[in-house]
Parts: structure tokens; sequence; C-alpha cells
């Protein structure tokens, strides 16, 4: 796949990275032919970000080497890596909110200790960047008043303006619209005609056979494949990312709703930057089933979660539950929510399920504390809290089964376990639950899909959101699809399959099954 | 890094141990660079602090101030707020104390008096924490700031009214008048007298014992109750308390206000126990010291009873020191007081990485 | 009338000198995201140093630079642990407070044995008042030739120093590519070190100036404004000086008249002691002492406009992990 010509834009050889316990990179080689757009895919946590924080100088390998246009480079810091001609746009942009287009990309390439002259030559040079790859953007804006999408070119023209000849683009899409990144696409193929490197690191299939040349698959901290984008499609990767792994089967019978429990009526949530992070979202939750949400993360999903649970309070719309009306003018916090039993199991664990200082049997009662089943007349009641942990230590099979341990020394899924756990025993009429098996092992998964199907199977109502399309495939009864705040899909788990979703996803999907989000 | 192999005792004991000897090492340092000879400095200050009944009598009542503002501190500390106000708060509760005094030491007798001195103390000093609270809770304004700023102006308003209302009249000294006895805390050598057990005397006093009831009251509050466990929540993971329902305005509120209720209690131990009037200035530093002793004592209220003896004892001493050897200072107490803030809070993860670092290495070993 | 104002501003540049260096110090420290209010004991540790070395030395020059060596020292201190340990920037700032004010006294005993402080200043030991030129006539023209004679001229060189730091900083700030890449790391250290910029010396850089300035601040303090080195003679100039540079939103031209404005009500202050003014009455010396914390108070409270400071100030730059 190498003319012997060019010498390749990267090589590495043999990198290994380890943090702590955790081999984030073992023994990865990479060929990058110059001037081409090479895709790096990889589930969650396969290892990607590390790889390329690597390249950049952010971290540095354990063993290995890099190869830079055929020469042996050593990249300690970013500096390295930018004169070795590699820029990189993070999945979190870099930028100083407060500083305007220009002072951005000059930071770190002012050419001189005065900035005047400075800022004269960069805004020459921005203006041919601007015109030579339709890169256009107001020179003199404050970052932080532009669209997205606009900070993103930000990024890259801070990249070009330093001389980038290789650009890693680290999940760019995940943050843009879709006309943003199909624009996102039109300029990097702009870019790979005048002769410019790209890694592009995502786990969109559908970008990586739409833009790439070349592509490499990760899993597990390893790179598993290479293969030339024209010689594979989506099947093939999607298998070679998730690797042997069965396609994901969960043993449950069809659902048998038993009448409604939730129903959500134009929910809408306005941000307090004035965005609107939910819009008009409407649906119905029934007893004894699962309804799965499916969408890009960051489309609204965990808005609607926070909505639900109390965290957030409406900015309109109305939630009926427990024959309560809870609208703007009548929020309800999430303890009040927890005692019309919903439970909800977040998203994020570590940022908000678990208190990760506290022992397990303490981090067993978050939000559940003021329950009198915890507390005598002033105080907690230990010996209770410690018993309860215990026994559903044993019962849900956490290990290690000691209530003493401190919430962050348990693995992933015993962690995941600890808050599930809480949330189920609370007997729930409803459970909200986000992301239930990421960073989980694979055990753990299965053992949790279970307990899931458990819960629905003894009439409860369930809402599930994944980014994981597989889970929300395997789990759900009903599937809703979010984009950009709005439910733009709905049909039963039975109709579904990747294409449909994923169409949906982008709301590019134009079938028969109509946008049902409203129709209450 | 797996904390999960790093021993309790190295985290609990060993790295607090070292961190402050380290500061105590940099002091020896500094006496040494004086000319005297640490070793020796440091035979006068055990002497002066613990070798006699009169020392350990006054050690005890330094450590009193400074029970009172380590708890203080740590109570905010737990919340994840840093309240740098105590000073302020202890000389405004010291005002609620000498009012209770001042108004009531002719009608009443100790027995109610004290139960309301201690209200009063709590009060004024919960008072002077409100504002800052209540600013950093609704308006977001940043409780260091604000609490600093409220240091100043307790000292002015303090100045203003022991000048203009407080003083006596015809008397140039701007104290107030001394309290009849009937509103003075018993002195320990008093109170145990009668039980046949003579001590020196010393100006220890009946306020050393509520500010060990107050260890337990804290202990109790944070480790035992629902509202310790939602203020422990709030300092570690805010978001987390979000999540639980935990309204964090509502805490970030009335943990200030029982931070500075207990500041506040240093107004029994010196306006009601040895001054027996208000005064200028008696909170003499013992705010600031308390950050120190939260700090040394790990927030923790057993932690702080040790701390506070230990600083106690150097208070106590350092004036035995300066004493014996004039060409040092009581203020070289100031000094180690400010080291151990350096090496036990600001440089904690000097040395904690390395030594953790050490003990994982040692258990994959 | 007139005459009292003059006098009035006079005093307020004299007591705004010292709140203007620590306040353009913090300034550096801040926007560089290292809190600082240690600024008090640098400030008292570089008086102390000044009046110590301009005593033993008889130059008030060479006590300035012992002044800026000192608080520079004390600053690396507060560098060394907020920017390499990842330290609290408050509990090191409070140490160092709290160590300065017991050294000063424990070195100044051991030192002169004058209780702590250091001899009095006399000579060249001290910066004394420089006349400018022609100010003696013009001082009988009309309103400018008193505003020239009596306001302008007749002050010490920190005085004007202190006043040519304010366009300086500004200069330094938004003109230079250190200013730029300073200002940057306050805002978001991650932009700053994926640019290939090193977060730590950038922000040591910045903590050193801080030093300078507080140095000056307080050699202003001992061999100019004063005759030598008292206990505590720093009496709490760095929180006003914090308090300005919030004031001013860590702006150098709004921190100006910020600390104009402090040193303003302080030179009242001192005038109005024992004045009673018609229809009101005497105002409390102390309700005027307040009133810097007070409006800096209802500030933080966004009740009079609203202070945002960089925004990663006070955190440690820890490289997220992948």
């Amino acid at each position: 796949m190498n003319d012997n010509k060019t010498p390749l834009a990267i090589e590495l050889r043999d990198i290994s990275k380890r943090f702590g316990a955790v081999q984030a990179n073992k023994d990865i080689c990479l060929q990058v032919p110059t001037g081409t757009i090479h895709g790096i895919i990889g589930e969650n946590g396969a290892g990607k970000s590390t790889l390329m924080s690597i390249i950049y100088g952010f971290y540095e390998a354990d063993t290995g080497e890099i190869e830079i246009g055929g020469k042996k480079t050593h990249i300690r810091t970013s500096e390295d890596a930018i004169q070795a001609g590699i820029g990189m746009v993070h999945q979190h942009f870099m930028l100083v909110e407060n500083f305007t287009v220009l002072e951005n990309v000059m930071l770190g390439a002012e050419g001189g200790a005065l900035l005047r002259q400075g800022k004269d030559d960069a805004r020459l040079e921005l203006k041919r960047l601007a015109s030579e790859y339709s890169l256009d953007v107001d020179v003199d804006a404050i970052v932080e008043e532009l669209p997205v999408g606009l900070q993103q070119r930000v990024e890259i023209l801070k990249a070009l303006y330093r001389g980038a000849k290789i650009l890693i683009l680290d999940e760019p899409t995940g943050v843009l619209t879709p006309q943003e990144a199909d624009h996102l696409f039109v300029i990097l193929k702009s870019l790979k005609e005048q002769g410019v490197t790209v890694l592009l690191i995502t786990h969109k299939l559908r970008e990586i056979m739409a833009s790439t040349d070349n592509v490499s698959v990760m899993r597990q901290g390893q790179m598993v494949a290479h293969r030339e984008t024209k010689n594979t499609d989506k099947e093939e990767l999607a298998e070679l990312m998730v690797g042997k792994k069965v396609r994901l089967k969960v043993d449950k019978d069809d659902a048998k709703p038993t009448g409604l429990v939730l129903s959500a009526k134009k929910l809408s949530l306005v941000d307090s930057q004035g965005v609107k992070r939910l819009k008009d979202v409407s649906f119905e939750l029934n007893a004894g089933e699962i309804v799965g949400i499916a969408g890009v993360s960051g489309n609204g999903q965990s808005e609607l979660l926070n909505v639900l649970s109390g965290i957030s309070s409406l900015s309109s719309g109305e939630i009926q539950f427990a024959g309560e009306t809870i609208t703007a003018a009548n929020p309800k916090n999430a303890s009040q929510m927890r005692d019309l039993k919903m439970a909800h199991v977040p998203e994020d664990r570590h940022k908000m399920g678990l208190v990760t200082g506290f022992e397990a049997y303490e981090a067993a009662i978050l939000g559940y504390h003021n329950s009198s089943a915890y507390n005598g007349s002033i105080l907690l009641n230990r010996k209770a809290m410690l018993s309860e942990c215990e026994e559903r230590m044993a019962k849900w099979d956490v290990r290690p089964p000691n209530p003493h341990l401190k919430t962050a020394n348990f693995s992933g899924g015993n962690q995941q376990k600890i808050v599930i756990a809480r949330e189920v025993e609370q007997n729930p009429e409803v459970l909200l639950i986000g992301q239930p098996t990421r960073g989980v092992d694979i055990g753990a998964i299965e053992n949790i899909h279970e307990e899931i199907v458990k819960l629905r199977d003894s009439g409860k109502a369930i809402l599930l959101v994944s980014v994981e399309l597989d889970e929300i495939m395997a789990l759900s009864d009903r599937i809703l699809v979010m984009f950009d705040g709005a439910v733009v899909g709905e049909l039963p788990a039975s109709d579904a399959d990747e294409r449909t979703l994923g169409l949906m996803m982008a709301n590019a999907y134009n079938g028969p099954l109509s946008k049902t989000g409203d129709k209450a | 890094m797996n904390q999960a192999k790093v021993p309790v005792w190295v985290s609990i004991a060993l790295i607090p141990f070292i961190n402050v000897m380290l500061a105590f090492f940099v002091s020896a340092l500094v006496i040494l660079a004086l000319g005297e000879d640490p070793i020796e400095a440091a035979g006068y200050l055990i002497y002066g602090a613990f070798g006699y009944e009169e020392g350990i009598g006054y050690t005890l009542y330094y450590a009193t101030n400074l029970i009172f503002t380590g708890l203080a501190v740590s109570v905010a500390f737990k919340a994840g707020l840093f309240n740098i106000g105590g000073e302020g708060q202890a000389y405004i509760g010291g005002l609620g104390v000498g009012l209770v005094c001042l108004w009531f030491d002719s009608s009443l007798p100790l027995m109610v008096i004290a139960p309301l001195a201690i209200i009063g103390g709590a009060l004024f000093g919960a008072a002077w924490a409100y504002i800052p609270a209540y600013l950093q809770a609704r308006r977001g304004s940043h409780v260091v700031i604000t609490t600093i700023m409220f240091n100043f102006i307790a000292s002015s308003l303090m100045v203003y009214l022991l000048v203009n209302w407080l003083k006596q009249d015809g008397r140039m000294s701007p104290n107030s008048r001394t309290f009849e006895e009937s509103a003075w805390l018993p002195y320990m050598h008093e109170l145990l007298a009668p039980f046949g057990i003579e001590l020196s005397e010393s100006p220890l006093n009946a306020s050393f014992l509520w500010a060990l009831i107050c260890c337990v009251f804290v202990w109790g509050l944070i480790w035992h109750t629902r509202w310790g466990y939602q203020l422990r929540t709030l300092g570690t993971n805010a978001t987390a308390a979000v999540y639980a329902g935990i309204d964090n305005s509502k805490v970030t509120i009335w943990v200030m206000l029982i931070s500075g209720g207990l500041a506040g209690f240093v107004g029994l131990n010196e306006i009601m126990g040895v001054n027996h009037s208000l005064l200028l200035n008696f909170t003499a530093g013992y705010g600031f010291a308390g950050i120190a002793v939260s700090l040394m004592g790990r927030n923790h209220p057993v932690g702080i009873i040790v701390a506070a003896i230990l600083f106690g004892a150097l208070y106590q001493g350092g004036s035995e020191l300066a004493f014996e050897i004039p060409t040092i200072t009581p203020e070289i107490v100031v000094v180690i007081q400010g080291l151990v803030i350096l090496f036990s809070g600001a440089l904690e993860n000097m040395l904690k990485d390395r030594i953790e670092g050490f003990f994982i290495r040692k258990s994959v070993a | 009338m007139f005459e009292t104002l003059i006098l009035i501003l006079d005093a307020t540049m004299r007591v705004s000198t010292p709140l203007i260096l620590a306040a353009l110090a913090g300034l550096f420290s801040e926007r560089s995201g290292i809190v600082d209010i240690g600024l008090e004991g640098k400030i008292l540790g570089g008086a102390f140093a000044a009046a110590a070395a301009a005593a033993v030395f008889g130059s008030a020059w060479i006590g300035l630079i012992f002044a800026m060596l000192a608080s520079i020292g004390l600053a690396l201190i507060h560098g060394f642990a907020c920017i390499t340990h990842r330290g609290d920037h408050i509990v090191s700032g409070v140490a160092i407070n709290t160590i300065v004010a017991g050294l000063t006294v424990t070195l100044g005993l051991d030192w002169f044995g004058m209780g702590g402080q250091t001899p009095t200043l006399a000579g060249d030991a001290r910066f004394l008042s420089l006349t400018l030129p022609f100010a003696d006539a013009v001082a009988d023209v009309p309103v400018i030739g008193l505003i020239y004679s009596e306001l302008l001229s007749g002050h010490n060189v920190l005085v004007y120093l202190a006043f040519a730091c304010v366009p300086l900083t500004y200069w330094v700030i938004y003109k230079t590519r250190f200013g730029l890449r300073l200002r940057a790391v306050g805002e978001n250290p991650h932009a700053v070190d994926t640019a290939g910029i090193s977060v730590a010396f950038l922000r040591y850089r910045a903590v050193i100036i801080c030093g300078i300035l507080c140095g000056l601040a307080g050699a202003y303090l001992s061999t100019a404004h004063n005759a030598g080195f008292l206990k505590d003679m720093s009496a709490g100039k760095g929180y006003i000086a914090l308090a300005a540079l919030i004031f001013g939103k860590w702006r150098p031209v709004p921190v100006l008249f910020a600390c104009l404005l402090f040193g303003f009500l302080d030179a009242v202050a001192v005038r109005m002691q024992g004045v009673s003014l018609p229809g009101i009455g005497e105002i409390p010396v102390q309700a005027i002492e307040v009133l810097p914390y007070v409006l800096t108070v209802l500030l933080l409270a966004g009740f009079i406009g609203k202070a945002i400071g960089p925004k990663a100030v006070g955190r440690p730059y820890v490289k997220e992990r992948a």
C-alpha cells in the first residue's frame, strides 16, 4: 500500500503505553502513507485517543518508535510534535474561549516577542489558508461566540498555521450537526489534495467508509487489522471492531406491557447559555417494557435523563407520573422524584452515580440517605446500612464483597453493580438507566442485562439510554431515536436494524416509519 | 494510581507524621540559623509545655481556642468550603458571649448565663459566617475572598463598638467593664478542687470541656448523621450531590453556620474564661491557626485534639523558650505554624505521591 | 478647600503606591492561574529585607534588591507548592503569610535586638522625595502650580515607578507574546500545553514577576514611606490589593483606579478623624476603613457589576488521561 518513492507520513513500531494497571496501548504498529486520509476505528476505550496523544506528544510511549516522514523522531512534548509537522484537533477543543480567532491561532506561534508584526502576518496567512482550503472564519470573532462547527475550523486553522503536514482529528463529528460534519469532510478532502495527511479517529463506520483511503482497527489497546477502505465494508469492520464477541443477544420473551406509567408531553429544556437542549420530546412509558433511546451522544439523551430524574427542571412541557403532573411551574427535585419511585442509574458513575471516596456501604445509600431504613431519630443506622450492603453484594455478586472498601477501588463492573443494585433494590416503578455497561467487563455486562430484563418482567417500566446500538437493540422492546434534542423516530425493536437506526440517528432517514415523537 | 495497595496506616499516620516532622526540621534549621541549639530549644519548649502543672494548664488553655477554630475550619473543609474567616467569626462570636455576660451578670446565676453565652457565641459567630455563606450559595461569590473581607470588617466593627459604645466612661483603654464573677467560667483548678484534685493555677477553664464536647458533636455530625452524609457528599463530589437530591445551597449555608458558630466559641475561653471583659484583638490569630490545626489533624476531631494540644504546647513552650533564650522570640511559634501549613497542606502531595508509589511498587513486586 | 483636596489626593498617591504595586503583582499571578493571597506575606517579607539590608549597607537601592530577592524567594515557594506539586493555592498563601509574619520578627530580634524592629533609616538608606524640575518656580501659579508642586512633585522614586508600572503592565499583558500566553494559561492551560508551550515555566515566570512587584511594594513601605521595619507593617495591604484586583476585574487600568479609590478612602479616613460634618455628624473612621472590603463583597455578590476572574484560576493543571 505504499509506493517506494514518497516516505510514509507516519510509521509506528511497537508502541506500548501503560497507565498503572491498565495497558492502554500494546505493541501498536501503524503505517500511514503521505497524502491520504487514514481512519482509526475502534469502540469506546479501545485506546485510540491514547495512541493519538502519544503521537502528539501529550504522553510519552513506554516503548516503541515513531517515524515521521521516514525519519525517526522523538516526540516528548507537544512542541516536538508541532516541530515534526503534526497538528491535532482534540475532541474537546483546546481553545481559549475569550480570545479572538486570531489570538487563538497565534498562540504558541506568535512570530516574535511583540504581537503587532505577528498579528499582521497571521492575518495574511489566515486569509490565504481560508481561500485555499475553504476554511472561512471571521478572524476577529471571539471564539466562545462562534458555533461549534466554526470553533473546530479554528482548531484546524491553528494546526495548518503551524505548518502541519499531518493532521489528527479525534472524534471530530461527535459535536457537529450533519451539515457541519459534511462540510468538515469537504475540508478534509481538500487538505488531502494539498498533500496533507489526515488521521481520522472515530467509532462511526459511516464516516470511515465515506472519507478514508485506509483504515486501521483497534480493539482493547491493540491494533487488530489494517484494510484499504475500498476493499472492505461496514460489516467486516464492525466485526473486527467488536472481535469474535457473538452479537449481543439477551434471552427475553416479548414484552407484556400492562398499562401507562409515565407520559412525557413536549418536554423542553433551555440551558443556562440559552441553547435548547430538549425540543418538544414526547413519549409514553408502560409497565413491563423497556424503551431504548438511541442516538449519537450529545443529542439530548443526558438532558432527558436529568429532566426525568429531577436533576434539571423543565423549561416547558409536562411529565405525568405517579399521579403527579410535573411542569416548569411545579418542579420536583431529585429526591422528590425518588420518593415517587423513580430510580436513576446515571450515565457517568464516577461523576454522578458514586462518591468514589466513600466506602461501598456509604455509596450504596446515595440519594436514599434520608430513608427511614438507614436512619434512627438522629444518627444514621450503620448496622442496617452494612448488613443491607453485604446482602446486596452477595446477591449481585459484587467482588470483593467488602462493604468497607473504598468505592474507587472496585473495578468498573463492580462499581456499576453497586449503583444498579442501589437503584433496583428500591423497587422503583420506573428505572432510568444510562449507559448501563460503559466500561464494564464482559462477564458483568451479561449479568447487568439479565437484571434489567428481570426488572421488566416484574412489571416495571425501564427507559434505557445507550450509545451502544447493540445494547439498545438487544434489550429494548421499543426504540426512540434522538437527534439534536428531539425524538426523530420511534419503532418497535423487532423492526430495528443497524442501518435504519444509524440513518435515523443522523436524521437522514426518509422511510415509512414516520416521526412519532409528537403524536401524543 | 491504585490506592487499594497503599496500607491505611500509611495514608492516615505515616504521611501526616512525616510532613509535620519536615516542618519541625525546617524550624530547627531556622533556630540553628539564629545561632542557637535546636535540641536545647526543643528541650525548653517541651519542658515549658508539659514539664510542670501550670505549663500543662496553659498548654490546654491555648489548645481550647485551637480546638474551636480547628473544628470550624474542618467542618467547612469537609463540605469543600475554605472558611478562612474563623478569625472574624471568633471575634464577633466573642462579642456575643461578652454581651450576654454584660447583660446578665448581675441578674442571673452562672448556670443560666453559661448556656446563654454558648448560644450567644454560636449565634454571633454563625451570623458572621452567614453572609459569606449566603453569597456563595445564592450568588456564587467565592467564600474564601468574602470571608477574608469579613475578617477586616469584623475587626473595624469591634474597634468601633468598643471605642464608642462598650468602653467604660472615663477610661482610655477600649475595654468593657469587668463582668461580675457570676459570669466567669470556673477555672479547672477551682472546678476540680472539690473532688480532691489539686491543680496549680492556670487559665485553663471549663470551656476546655465544652471544646471536647464539640469534638464529639462534630464527629457524630459528620460521620454518623444524614446531614454529615450530605456534607461529605457535597465536599467530595458536588455533581453526585445534585444527583442525590441534596440541596447544595442549603448545605453550604448550614455548614458555614456551624463553622462560624464553632469559631465563635473562642469567646467562651477568652472573654468569659480568662479576660472577664470584652477587649480588642483577643482572637490573636487563633482563627488562622485553626487552618494549621485542621490540616495537621486531617480534618478529624481526634486529629484536631492532638494537633491543637501540639500547637498549644508550642504557644506555651514558645514563651518558656523566649524566656530561657532571649534571642528567640515567641513568634518562632508562628513560623512553625506556617511551616506546618506549608508542609501538611500546600505541599502535601510532594511526599504523598512518592511514598504511596513506594508502597504500590512494593505490593506489586 | 482646594488645597485640602490637593493634600488628600497627595496622600492618596502615597498610600496607593504599595496597593498598586501589589495589585499588579496579583494581576500577573492570577492572570496565569495562580491565586495569590500571599501578597500580604511577600510585601511584609520585602519590607523587612529592604529595611534590614538598607540598615546594614546604608543604601536604599541595595535594600530594594534584597526586598525583591526575598519576595521572589517566597513567590517561588508558592510556585513550587502550587505549580509543581498541585497544592492548594489558598493554603499555600496562608502558609507564606504566616511564616513571614513570624520570621520577620524572629530574625529582626536576632539581628538588631530591637524587639523585632529594624534601626531607623536615614540619608541614603531611604528613598527620599524628589522635587520635579521647576516645582518651586511654578508653585505660585494658581491651580496648576499647586497641582504640579504639591500633588505631582515631591514623591519618592518608587511612587513614580508604581504609576509607571501600570502602562507597562498593560503593554506586557496585551501587546507581547508573553502577555498573550499569560492570559491564555489562566483561561485554558490545556490550550497552552497543546500549543507546545510549557504551562509550568510560564506560571513560574508569572509568580516571579509577582515577587518582584511585591518586593517593590515592601521596600516602599519600609524604606520610603516609613524609615524602618515595624512588626506587621503591611497591615492588610496585601488583602486590600487583592480586593482592588478583583474590583478592577483583573485589568491593569481599572485596577489602578480601584487602588486609587481605596487609597483615597484611606486618606480621607485619616482626615475625617474627629471631624464633624454638617448635617451628618461625625462619621466613624472605621466606617470608611471598611469600605474597600464592603465594596468588594458587594461586587463579588454581583450587586455592582460582575467580577469574573480568569477561568482556570486556582485549579492545578493536570494532564487528563485520555
